[in-house]
């Protein structure tokens, strides 16, 4: 706690007083974000300057900008959000919006706010949480639980593959995780503009981080308002760490997983059963 | 002794339950039927292509269509939901759960009435992959997946709400929760009658709502063991 000038205590008791007479303050209304406390009053003018724009003056997403653009912004009426570290259907922590400003998102129209200071940001964050009353009658989930990862090894990718055809990821996201699944063309999202899965070919980033770990929490928590369900009721935490192995060896990169699978594939290809409608994909 | 002290319990048990029956004088509980009908020409139905989707296309020996306007004999419309809207709220929710299941890639029943805080059990009887996503807006929405042979997903809604359900591996897949703070709802069957029972007297008023015609009101009065006759009639757009 920093010191305060003695007429600031004043004024903090003046404020408590008028608290007891009968006015509350609106729950919502600050940002935690480590050491740093942000104010949705100081959060206002920034909002209106950075991203009023497009996630429009009440949050609703109808900025003037946001008929030009494609993937929609977010609807912050709805406190619903794509990366969260909290189960579905819950709300995000103050750090997962704090990130998801920080990171922006690849493949939209928002950009990184790393250039903002982080006081700054925690302010927006404040500021973006007084769109929906579900921010007063209703606290964040509980972040779930990530086990350490263990190495990346051709069993873990083989049962990560197995999984893959288990739970029918192919559906949408294609045998080959080119976003090509017979499902693909037809996905929409909560507010029924069409949504394309991610094609893990394409070689970008994924939209809620880049680390093992934030691809473990885009499947198990879901990325809530888009056809990307949670699956953290069907796939155990150790079973969770292989199927984010097989995932990084579908992408065009040098990635640890790949290498190894990489090699095992030279001498062992012919062994794979295919993935997809007819497959099982051992 | 202990044989004895037994007989005492059960028969008084036998007693105040004969007591409490008395109590809720059923005479004296009214009742609310009648039919819900359309006029003009009701939409036809799209059919549904479940080639992607063998293992549920061969549960189907008839043709699958849209369900969004369901008719029956004489005009009668299917899945309408009938409830009190004002009148009758307050009481606490029931234990038992409703049942939702998702069976040759359709949602049976179409539209499920469930109260607040209601247990609700979504069960996947298929051989493939479904994900529940409930677009709720008042309550939080969800999506969760439901593989082949996963445990039935328990949940509860906490807000009054009409909420449309989709499954976005099959996007045919369209169903309804409606979370209702009344006791007292039906949902047409195809004969498109309905019949709410048990209602004490009072003013309430009775809402129908079908998904694509919207909702209609009437005012009704229950004085005593009567039962009154409410008819609900919609104008179909085709369209």
């Amino acid at each position: 706690m920093r010191p305060q000038p003695g007429w600031l205590s004043l004024v903090s008791a003046c404020g408590a007083v008028l608290l007891l007479g009968g006015v509350t303050p609106a729950p919502g209304q600050e940002a935690h974000i480590g050491n740093v406390t942000g104010h949705a009053a100081a959060g206002k003018p920034l909002y209106t300057r950075y991203c009023a724009g497009c996630h429009g003056d009440d949050g609703d997403a109808r900025g003037e900008n946001a008929q030009w653009i494609d993937p929609k912004p977010r609807d912050f009426t709805l406190a619903v959000f794509k990366c969260r570290s909290t189960p579905t259907g819950t709300l995000p922590t103050d750090q997962d919006l704090f990130d998801a400003m920080t990171r922006g998102f690849v493949t939209t129209n928002m950009p990184p706010w790393l250039p903002l200071t982080p006081h700054n940001r925690a302010d927006m964050v404040a500021y973006i949480k007084t769109f929906s009353p579900k921010w007063k009658t209703g606290k964040p989930g509980t972040p779930i639980t990530i086990p350490p990862e263990p190495a990346a090894t051709v069993a873990s990718i083989l049962h990560g593959r197995e999984l893959f055809q288990k739970m029918e990821c192919w559906k949408c996201h294609g045998p080959a995780g080119h976003g090509d699944g017979p499902s693909a063309k037809t996905l929409t999202d909560n507010k029924d503009d069409p949504i394309r899965p991610y094609d893990f070919s394409s070689g970008s980033r994924f939209m809620c981080g880049v680390t093992n770990r934030d691809l473990y929490k885009i499947f198990m928590t879901g990325l809530d308002g888009t056809p990307m369900p949670s699956f953290a009721d069907d796939i155990k935490p150790a079973d969770a760490w292989d199927l984010v192995h097989f995932l990084r060896t579908l992408q065009p990169l040098d990635t640890p997983e790949a290498v190894i699978w990489k090699a095992w594939l030279a001498s062992h290809a012919g062994e794979l059963k295919p993935i997809g409608p007819e497959g099982n994909g051992q | 002794m202990r044989r004895q002290y037994l007989w005492i319990v059960a028969a008084a048990g036998l007693v105040g339950s004969v007591l409490a029956a008395r109590g809720a004088s059923p005479a004296m509980a009214g009742a609310i039927s009648g039919k819900v009908t359309y006029t003009g020409t009701a939409p036809k139905m799209k059919p549904i292509d479940m080639a992607k989707e063998p293992s549920c296309a061969k549960q189907h020996a008839t043709p699958v269509t849209t369900e969004n306007v369901v008719t029956g004999p004489g005009n009668a419309l299917r899945y309408v939901v009938v409830y009190i809207s004002a009148g009758d709220e307050g009481a606490s929710a029931p234990s038992d759960a409703v049942r939702y299941d998702q069976k040759g890639c359709q949602y049976v029943p179409h539209v499920a009435v469930m109260r607040v805080n209601q247990p609700l059990e979504i069960y996947n009887d298929d051989q493939t992959s479904h994900n529940i996503h409930p677009l709720a807006r008042v309550n939080s929405e969800w999506n969760k997946s439901q593989p082949i042979g996963a445990p039935p997903i328990h949940t509860t809604w906490e807000k009054p709400e009409f909420i449309p359900v989709k499954c976005n591996v099959h996007p045919w897949m369209h169903g309804w929760f409606l979370v209702l703070t009344t006791a007292h709802s039906a949902v047409t069957g195809e004969d498109g009658e309905f019949s709410l029972k048990g209602l004490p007297p009072g003013k309430y008023t009775l809402t129908a709502w079908q998904e694509q015609f919207g909702t209609q009101t009437q005012d009704v009065t229950i004085g005593g063991s009567e039962t009154k006759t409410v008819d609900f009639v919609f104008k179909a757009r085709p369209y």
